[in-house]
C-alpha cells in the first residue's frame, strides 16, 4: 500500500491542476460568448494586420 | 472641483471612491466612446466576421467585438462618433442593427454573482470529486489506519471547500435566523455543520463512518440548483434590460443657437423641446408652436387622434403625429405623468396577496419537520443507549438523509427547462413565480390597443367611393406621413388605382392635406376642418369643391395570432374579457369580430385595476394582457400578467412576462408549459418525498452508512433533474 503516498498527493495536484486552469478560464472572460467562440474557430479569416 | 469639496464626513471608502471614480469617468470620457449595437439577425461564423470587418474597415473604428450569445456588438471608437455613424455600415453588411444604451446594459457587463456562484460550483465539485474516490476506497473495505488516512485527507479537503463554497447557505441561514424565521437554508447548514463535526470527531477516535463526502456532495448538488435558478434569472433579466436599453432616451432642445440633441435625463423644466412627427413626447409641457395631432393610445387606449395647437398640454408618452412641434416642458424625469402612474401600480401591488410560491410552501413544512425529526431521533438514541457519540451521528446521518437536495433542485430545474422552452418561443418570463401562477389562471383580460390590435388603422369602407374620389385621395393622402394617410394609400394602391392630377398639394399639420384638382379645391382631413359631422370612430373626410363631406372610417389592424390567441383560450375553457378605454363602438365592434362576450369600454385606468380587483375577490384568477400606461395598475392587480414588447417601459416593468415577438399565439401555449412545469414541479417533490420516506427509518434506526446516504442523495437529484428535463 506504500504506493499510496506517491498516488494521493498526485491526484490531489492534478485535481488541483484542473481546478485552477478552470478558474483562469473563467477570470479571462472565457464563458462571455460561449457560442460565438464555437462559431468563430471555424471563420476562415487571419488577422494579418491587427490596429495599433 | 474637489477643492472646494468638504472631506467625506464618513470613514466609509465607496463614499470617498465614488467621486473619484466619477472624475476618472469624467476625464476618461473624451478619450474614447464605447457603442453597443444590437444585431437581432446574427446567427452565424460568417455573419460574426461579415459585422466586424465592415466596421474595422472604417478608420475611426479601434476596435469592434461581436457576440453572438447576446446578439451584440462592442464597439471601441473616436470620440466623436455615434451609433447614428456606425449603424449605416452594418445595415451595409446586410444586418439589422438598434442601438443600446450602454449605461442600462452595465449592470450586464459583469454578472459577478454568477461567476462567483459558478466558481463556487467549480470548488465544490473538485473536492466531492476527490472525496468520492476516497471514499470508494473506504467502502469497499479500507480499514484501520489506510481508513483513517483517508479520513483525514477527505477533511483537509472538504473543510476548505465547504468554508468557501457552502458560504451563500450559511448567509442566507443566518439572515433567517436573525429575522426570527426558517428557511431552507437553515436545515442546509446545519447538516453540512453538523456532519462535519460528528465526522471529525469519528475521524479522531478511528471511527468507521465519516461523512464528508456527503457534506461536499450536498454543498454540490445544492449550488448547482443555486446556479441554474440564477442564471434563467439572469437572462430574463438582461433580455429585459436589452428591451429597456433599445428606447435611447434622447430628446432635441431648441436653444439660441438651434437644436442640440440631448439625454432627456438633462432636461430642466422650462426647455423647449423639438418633437418631430412620429416622435413620443420625452416630457410633460404645454405645446409653445406648431399644430399636428397626438396619438395618446398608450396612455388611454383611445385610438381617435386629438388635435393639437399652442397651448394644450401633453403628457410624457404621446406620439405625435402630422406636424413637428416645439413644447415648452413642465415636468421631468420623475414628476412627469408618466412616473405619476406609478403611484396607481403601488396602490395596486398593496392589494394583491403576496404569492407564496411551491417551494415556500414546502419549505415551510419541510424545515421544522427535519429538525423535529432529527432532534427525536437524538434524544431517543441518547436515551436508549447512554452514548452521546451515537446518538449524535445518528441526528447527522436523518439531517444528511432528509436535507432538501432534491427539494432544492426541483423548482430550479423545472423552471430553467420551462423559461428556456417559452424564450424560444418569444415569452421572456420575468419573474420567479409567474410560470406557477400562470399555471392557475382561469379568466384571461385582454386590453384592445396595442394589444389585441396592432395599433396600425386599416380602412373599412373604401367600397362606398366612386373611382374618382380615390384618385384624389390617393393624390392627397401619399405625400402625408400621417397614419390614417399611409393605410389610405396603401389601401388604394392595392386596388390598383392610380393617383389623380392634383396640384398645390399643400399638408396642414394638425388639420390634414389640401390641393387643386380640376380648378377646386380639395380637401382630406379631420371633420372639424372640412366642416362634417364629428363621428366616434377613427375617420378621416374627403370634401372636393363644395360637394358633400364623405368620411373614410378605419379600425385598428388585428394583432398577428389575435384572434387564435382568444379562440385558443376560450377552448381551453378560459374566460376572456376585453377591456378598453377606447369608445363603445370601437370595443363592440372588436369584441363581435373576436367572439368576446364580456366587454368594458370607456375604462379608466383605475376602473381596470377596480375591476380585476372585482373579479379577483369573486375567486377569479385573472391574466391581463395590456401594453398602455392606462394598463399598468391593473397588470399590477392581476394574479399573473402579460405584456408585449412594444409596450410602454413601465408596463413591462409592471407585467410578469414580456412577449418578445410581435404575435399573441404563444399565449396559450405558454399557459399550457406553465401547467405542465407547475405538474412537474410537484412530482419533483413526490420523487424527493419519496425517496426520504424509505430512506429516513434506516437512518432513524441507525442502519444508515454514508455509502446509503450518497446513493440516495446521489439517486434523487439525478432523478428530479432527468424529471425536469422532459419538459424541453
Amino acid at each position: 500500500m506504500n504506493v499510496l503516498t506517491y498516488l494521493i498527493p498526485i491526484s490531489l495536484v492534478l485535481g488541483c491542476v484542473g481546478l485552477g486552469f478552470f478558474v483562469f478560464t473563467l477570470r479571462s472572460n472565457q464563458y462571455d460568448d460561449p457560442e460565438g467562440d464555437a462559431q468563430r474557430i471555424l471563420s476562415g479569416d487571419y488577422d494579418d494586420k491587427p490596429k495599433g | 472641483m474637489t477643492a472646494v469639496m468638504p472631506p467625506p464626513a464618513s470613514a466609509c471608502p465607496a463614499c470617498s471612491a465614488a467621486p473619484a471614480a466619477e472624475a476618472l469617468a469624467a476625464a476618461q470620457e473624451p478619450s474614447e466612446a464605447h457603442i453597443i449595437l444590437s444585431l437581432p439577425t446574427i446567427h452565424c461564423a460568417a455573419c460574426m466576421s461579415a459585422v466586424e470587418s465592415a466596421l474595422m474597415k472604417s478608420d475611426t473604428v479601434r476596435s469592434a467585438r461581436v457576440n453572438l450569445t447576446m446578439k451584440r456588438v462592442s464597439i471601441e471608437a473616436n470620440p466623436d462618433l455615434t451609433a447614428a455613424d456606425v449603424i449605416p455600415l452594418v445595415e451595409a453588411a446586410g444586418y439589422e442593427a438598434h442601438e443600446l444604451d450602454s449605461t442600462a446594459l452595465s449592470a450586464t457587463q459583469t454578472d459577478r454573482a454568477g461567476r462567483e456562484l459558478l466558481m463556487r460550483l467549480a470548488v465544490a465539485g473538485f473536492a466531492s470529486m476527490n472525496v468520492m474516490l476516497l471514499s470508494v476506497a473506504v467502502w469497499s473495505g479500507a480499514e484501520g489506519p489506510t481508513r483513517d488516512m483517508f479520513h483525514w485527507i477527505s477533511a483537509a479537503i472538504v473543510l476548505p471547500s465547504v468554508a468557501f463554497a457552502a458560504q451563500p447557505f450559511f448567509k442566507n441561514a443566518w439572515t433567517a435566523l436573525k429575522a426570527g424565521h426558517l428557511n431552507m437554508d437553515v436545515p442546509i447548514s446545519l447538516a453540512i455543520l453538523l456532519a462535519l463535526v460528528t465526522s471529525l470527531w469519528e475521524t479522531s477516535l478511528s471511527g468507521e463512518h465519516a461523512y464528508f463526502d456527503a457534506a461536499i456532495a450536498l454543498t454540490f448538488f445544492l449550488l448547482t440548483g443555486r446556479y441554474l435558478d440564477h442564471r434563467t434569472r439572469s437572462v430574463a433579466r438582461s433580455a429585459a434590460e436589452e428591451l429597456a436599453a433599445l428606447e435611447v432616451p434622447r430628446a432635441w432642445r431648441v436653444t439660441e443657437d438651434g437644436e442640440e440633441q440631448i439625454n432627456v435625463a438633462e432636461l430642466q423644466v422650462g426647455d423647449l423641446i423639438r418633437v418631430r412627427p412620429g416622435g413620443r413626447m420625452p416630457v410633460d409641457g404645454e405645446i409653445a408652436d406648431g399644430t399636428s395631432e397626438l396619438d395618446r393610445s398608450l396612455l388611454t387606449g383611445e385610438t381617435l387622434p386629438v388635435f393639437a395647437e399652442p397651448g394644450l398640454s401633453v403628457s410624457a408618452g404621446e406620439v405625435n403625429l402630422t406636424g413637428p412641434l416645439t413644447i415648452r416642458a413642465t415636468a421631468v424625469g420623475r414628476d412627469t405623468s408618466l412616473h405619476r402612474m406609478a403611484d396607481l401600480v403601488s396602490i395596486a401591488e398593496s392589494g394583491r396577496s403576496r404569492y407564496t410560491s411551491l417551494a415556500d410552501k414546502a419549505a415551510k413544512l419541510y424545515a421544522p419537520g427535519v429538525h423535529i425529526l432529527s432532534a427525536l431521533a437524538f434524544v431517543g438514541w441518547y436515551l436508549y443507549s447512554g452514548d452521546l457519540r451515537v446518538a449524535l451521528n445518528i441526528a447527522a446521518a436523518v439531517l444528511i438523509i432528509t436535507c432538501p437536495c432534491a427539494l432544492g433542485l426541483a423548482v430550479p430545474a423545472v423552471t430553467t427547462a420551462a423559461s428556456g422552452r417559452l424564450f424560444k418561443r418569444g415569452l421572456l418570463i420575468k419573474d420567479a413565480t409567474a410560470l406557477e401562477r400562470l399555471a392557475q389562471i382561469d379568466t384571461v383580460v385582454f386590453d384592445k390597443t396595442g394589444t389585441l390590435t396592432a395599433g396600425t388603422p386599416e380602412v373599412t369602407n373604401i367600397d362606398d367611393f366612386t373611382r374618382r374620389d380615390l384618385e384624389i385621395t390617393l393624390a392627397l393622402a401619399s405625400g402625408s406621413s400621417h397614419p390614417l394617410s399611409q393605410s389610405l394609400t396603401a389601401a388604394i394602391q392595392g386596388a390598383g388605382i392610380g393617383a389623380a392630377e392634383v396640384s398645390e398639394i399643400q399638408e396642414v399639420p394638425g388639420h390634414g392635406t389640401q390641393g387643386r384638382w380640376n380648378g377646386q379645391l380639395v380637401r382630406l382631413g379631420r371633420a372639424a376642418w372640412v366642416d362634417g359631422p364629428s363621428l366616434a370612430l377613427t375617420s378621416t373626410c374627403l370634401r372636393v369643391g363644395d360637394g358633400p363631406v364623405q368620411a373614410f372610417t378605419f379600425t385598428d389592424r388585428l394583432r398577428d395570432g389575435a384572434e387564435e390567441a382568444v379562440r385558443a383560450l376560450q377552448e381551453a375553457g378560459h374566460k376572456v374579457i376585453l377591456m378598453s378605454g377606447d369608445t363603445t363602438p370601437a370595443v363592440e365592434a372588436l369584441a363581435n369580430r373576436l367572439g368576446i362576450e364580456q366587454w368594458l369600454a370607456e375604462a379608466l385606468p383605475q376602473d381596470k385595476a377596480a375591476r380585476i380587483q372585482a373579479l379577483t375577490d369573486q375567486g377569479a384568477k385573472v391574466l391581463m394582457v395590456g401594453d398602455g400606461l392606462n394598463d399598468t395598475a391593473a397588470l399590477t392587480a392581476a394574479h399573473a400578467s402579460i405584456s408585449p414588447a412594444s409596450a410602454l417601459d413601465a408596463a413591462r416593468v409592471a407585467s410578469d412576462i414580456v412577449l418578445l415577438g410581435g404575435e399573441l399565439d404563444p399565449i396559450p401555449e405558454a399557459i399550457t408549459t406553465a401547467q405542465k412545469a407547475t405538474r412537474r414541479i410537484r412530482e419533483n417533490f413526490t420523487i424527493a418525498t419519496w425517496y426520504n420516506i424509505i430512506a429516513v427509518p434506516l437512518a432513524i434506526a441507525g442502519l444508515c452508512s454514508p455509502l446509503i446516504a450518497a446513493l440516495a442523495m446521489s439517486s434523487s437529484s439525478l432523478t428530479v433533474s432527468l424529471n425536469a428535463l422532459r419538459l424541453r
